[in-house]
């Protein structure tokens, strides 16, 4: 019996929601196999990553500190994918965005408070902006394609990150480790008494509907999904191109400056060489994982988060490099991938 | 007489859709045989099963009297059953040659082949050189090219598919004349077609389909081009009502239109100037690919010009985007519909959004009305008989013609001051078109300024009040419909087009 693939009269939406959810799972079945053949407890394995920190409690505030800066960046670089603009430097945007909120933090000396805050967030996202806008002008300028700038700019990024804790913002009391000085009590973000879930993690719970709001029932929304469907029929309707690639790249960048900063004043408290930790990439596959919905963004990041949160319990259990987890995230990218052929085409058998 | 080619019973079903319904016809040796009908008459559905891109599900093909599977295109040409499609398939950067190369079946050497090429050419007339370019020459002439590919296999039956939608007058008559040389060797020709005169003038017999169903087999040389159309569309055809109308002062005025091709294979416009006044219908007449699609993306906005280029109602536009100019009461058709006038995977309530929004008031502080956007497309659906599930289908889900009606409608019920439409009927049945053609004309009896692009020479006599010609970028002085001459217009539309396509 042969196969072969038939067109849908519509696109399946119930394959646009099996295909993730089966991908985790056959990622799951695969990493069994592949861990027994290499002599490895394979189920331990998977059960480690993908369950246990779902299962036990004492896990999911380390789920969930994980998950924020995942789900807020990949809300904005699905609103890019939308328009078919593959922001993929969001994690040198988060880098930058936290760097500039720690320079706003340092500016104010000791000064802590709501609008010292406030206005550390507000330098994040600015940051995270306009490290994204130097792909947005090369493209809209120059043709530049913004995979390739985006991505050099990461690197670029950390040389700045580099450079500044390893000298201007040192921390004079911090041994000569290049870090920045830890931020002083009133600049950190609230968190919840003897945990470490902070204000940030709301922020990650509630973008969602707000992304909800401007890609499904705003012009600005309706201008991104036509830009990248049809960009003949977007130029029918009077919408601009160029201005949606930059708007897309600003909000992409904004976003993982946000996550950056959040990252800074809830999590980290202080910038060091180790700050890039890369959420930024881990969040293209949340975005795709989630079908680049808002909510799915939200589901899509938790899972990445247990993964990420299972690979390091995995090294101590079953002893295996907590790098196990990022091959068990590309297998669910490159499964969510491969089976976005199923929503448009049905497996039929040939006649 | 044993006919060449006799289908009886013929049945084919797609899911939800019966295509052919025991159709039964048969063709003699050296008959020119036209099957008519209407899109989605099952027209193409019944040739590609002779032609063995299909299978029918019930009923028998006999060739020659005996009974026959025709397993694919290749067995089918074997037999000596040849197809031109409306569509051709050529390379456009290889030559005649090399493109008539790859079409064969059997590998023959170049030089051999190339003598069989210009022996067929001799024989038939169709002139033309093996070694030119395929992207240098004219539509027409692309289309000599499947002829001769077609005519090197020696076919028993030819199939053409639409073949003259793309021709001038001229190139129509030459078409013409090498089919009846071929139909007097002994060759027959099924002939595809919905344009009546044509086939009033070439063929023997006519089969004509309606809704997957065997019609009539009809004499078209004693039948009258009306008394076929009602019965391909199966009731009485409307007249359009043109009484009424009065012209007032001009509306759309372009002055000195230029515009850059767009990349290599695009045609720049030169120097355009012409006025369409309230109530005017304008025609432009013209060979696909002399700059018609240039010109509606300068009209529309999309491509934005001088500013004094175009001007509406007294007001220069040129300057404007699409957006600004519809804001001015500018609408426009393209000729493509899925991907330029439509968003193929977004609903007819979303599509209706696209050119709408701001005219209809879709927009409340930033955010779309989707009630007011399902409200609209219903009422398009309802006005124009749009066959859709409703305002939420797919636009990529309607049919061709549906999906033409639809957008037609979006725009026209918007009562826009100035309507530019390119192809407003491509691929639109019968009845469908005559719709399109009233509302058009009901529009312009309301004070509006129509521009009509179309290939379509009869459609746009029947419509028009002035026609022009484009050409290579340029477009002819207008001419009254009324004084027009057929041959004037044929000569303007290809004259000028093989002296420029040189020179470039």
């Amino acid at each position: 019996m042969r196969y072969k693939l038939e067109k849908r009269r519509e696109p399946s939406m119930a394959m646009l929601v099996i295909t993730p959810v089966a991908s985790v799972i056959v990622t799951m079945l695969v990493g069994i196999l592949a861990f027994d053949a290499l002599g490895v407890d394979g189920w331990a394995a998977v059960r480690d990553i993908f369950l246990t920190p779902l299962l036990a409690s004492h896990k999911w505030q380390d789920v969930a500190v994980k998950a924020a800066p995942l789900v807020i960046i990949a809300l904005g670089l699905s609103v890019g994918n939308r328009a078919q603009v593959w922001n993929i430097g969001a994690e040198g945007q988060y880098v930058i965005g936290a760097l500039a909120a720690a320079g706003v933090g340092l500016a104010f000396g000791q000064a802590g408070g709501f609008f010292v805050i406030l206005a550390m967030i507000a330098a994040g996202c600015l940051g995270g902006a306009l490290w994204a806008l130097i792909p947005a002008v090369l493209r809209t300028r120059f043709s530049v394609n913004e995979v390739l700038s985006s991505l050099m700019l990461t690197y670029v990024s950390l040389q700045v990150l580099g450079y500044l804790v390893g000298g201007p913002w040192k921390d004079p009391n911090g041994r000569n480790f290049p870090a920045t000085a830890p931020l002083p009590e009133g600049q950190m973000l609230p968190a919840l008494d003897g945990s470490t879930i902070h204000l940030g993690i709301v922020v990650a719970l509630i973008l969602p509907f707000a992304f909800w709001l401007l890609m499904s029932r705003s012009t600005f929304g309706y201008q991104v999904r036509v830009v990248g469907s049809s960009p003949h029929a977007a130029r029918h309707g009077g919408f601009d191109a160029k201005q949606t690639i930059w708007a897309t790249m600003l909000i992409g960048g904004a976003m993982a400056g946000l996550a950056g900063s959040l990252e800074l004043t809830g999590a980290l408290h202080k910038v060091d060489l180790g700050f890039a930790s890369g959420y930024g990439f881990t969040a293209i596959i949340v975005a795709f994982l989630g079908r680049l919905n808002p909510f799915g963004c939200l589901l899509a990041g938790i899972v990445l988060a247990v993964t990420s949160v299972g690979g390091q319990l995995a090294k101590t259990t079953v002893h295996i490099p907590d790098s196990t987890a990022g091959i068990f995230q590309a297998m669910m990218l490159f499964l969510i991938l491969a089976s976005d052929i199923l929503i448009r085409y049905r497996i039929a058998k040939r006649a | 007489m044993t006919a060449r080619l006799e289908l009886k019973g013929i049945t084919k079903r797609f899911p939800g859709v019966l295509a052919n319904d025991r159709v039964g016809f048969a063709v003699q040796p050296g008959e020119i045989h036209a099957l008519l009908g209407e899109n989605g008459a099952g027209k193409s559905t019944l040739v590609k099963m002779i032609y063995g891109i299909m299978q029918p599900d019930e009923g028998q093909i006999l060739w020659n009297g005996a009974p026959l599977q025709v397993a694919n295109p290749k067995a089918a040409r074997k037999l000596g059953i040849g197809m031109v499609f409306q569509h051709f398939s050529l390379f456009d950067a290889l030559t005649v040659l090399e493109n008539i190369a790859l079409g064969m079946d059997a590998a023959i050497p170049a030089r051999a082949l190339e003598a069989k090429i210009r022996a067929v050419m001799t024989q038939y007339g169709l002139m033309l050189d093996p070694s030119r370019v395929v992207s240098t020459l004219s539509v027409g002439e692309r289309q000599r090219i499947e002829i001769v590919r077609a005519l090197l296999l020696n076919p028993k039956l030819l199939i053409m598919d639409e073949p003259t939608s793309v021709l001038t007058p001229q190139e129509v008559e030459q078409l013409f004349i090498v089919l009846r040389k071929l139909a007097a060797e002994g060759c027959s020709i099924l002939y595809i077609s919905h344009k009546l005169h044509e086939i009033k003038a070439l063929c023997d017999t006519a089969t004509i389909l309606r809704g997957g169903k065997l019609v009539d087999t009809c004499d078209p040389k004693v039948e009258t081009s009306r008394s076929m159309a009602e019965k391909m569309i199966g009731g009485s055809l409307k007249d359009i009502k043109r009484d009424g109308r009065s012209l007032g002062a001009p509306k759309l005025v372009v002055q000195g239109l230029s515009l850059p091709a767009d990349g290599p294979f695009g045609t720049a416009l030169r120097d355009i100037s012409f006025s369409v006044r309230a109530g005017e219908i304008f025609g432009v007449a013209g060979v696909a690919g002399n700059g018609q699609n240039a010109l509606l993306l300068a009209l529309s906005g999309e491509e934005p010009t001088a500013r004094a280029a175009v001007t509406v109602n007294g007001t220069q536009v040129g300057h404007m985007t699409a957006r600004d100019r519809r804001g001015q009461g500018v609408s426009s058709v393209p000729e493509e519909r899925n991907g330029h006038a439509a968003v193929p995977v977004f609903t007819l309530a979303d599509n209706a959004i696209l050119t709408a929004r701001d005219r209809l008031g879709m927009v409340n502080r930033g955010l779309l009305d989707a009630k007011a956007a399902r409200t609209y497309a219903g009422e398009v659906i309802e006005a124009f008989s749009v066959k859709a599930t409703g305002p939420g289908a797919m636009a990529e889900s309607l049919s061709g013609g549906n999906l033409q009606k639809y957008i037609m409608g979006r725009e026209i019920l918007q009562k826009p001051q100035v309507l530019v439409v390119s192809q407003p009927t491509w691929g639109v049945d019968a009845g469908a078109a005559a719709a399109i053609h009233q509302a058009l004309v009901d529009l312009a009896a309301e004070g509006s300024a129509i521009v009509v692009i179309s290939q379509d020479l009869d459609e746009l006599l029947a419509l028009c009040d002035t026609l022009a010609v484009i050409n290579g970028g340029r477009l002819s002085a207008p001419m009254a419909v009324a004084d027009a001459k057929i041959d004037e217009i044929g000569l303007l539309m290809g004259g000028i087009h093989g002296e420029t396509a040189h020179a470039v």
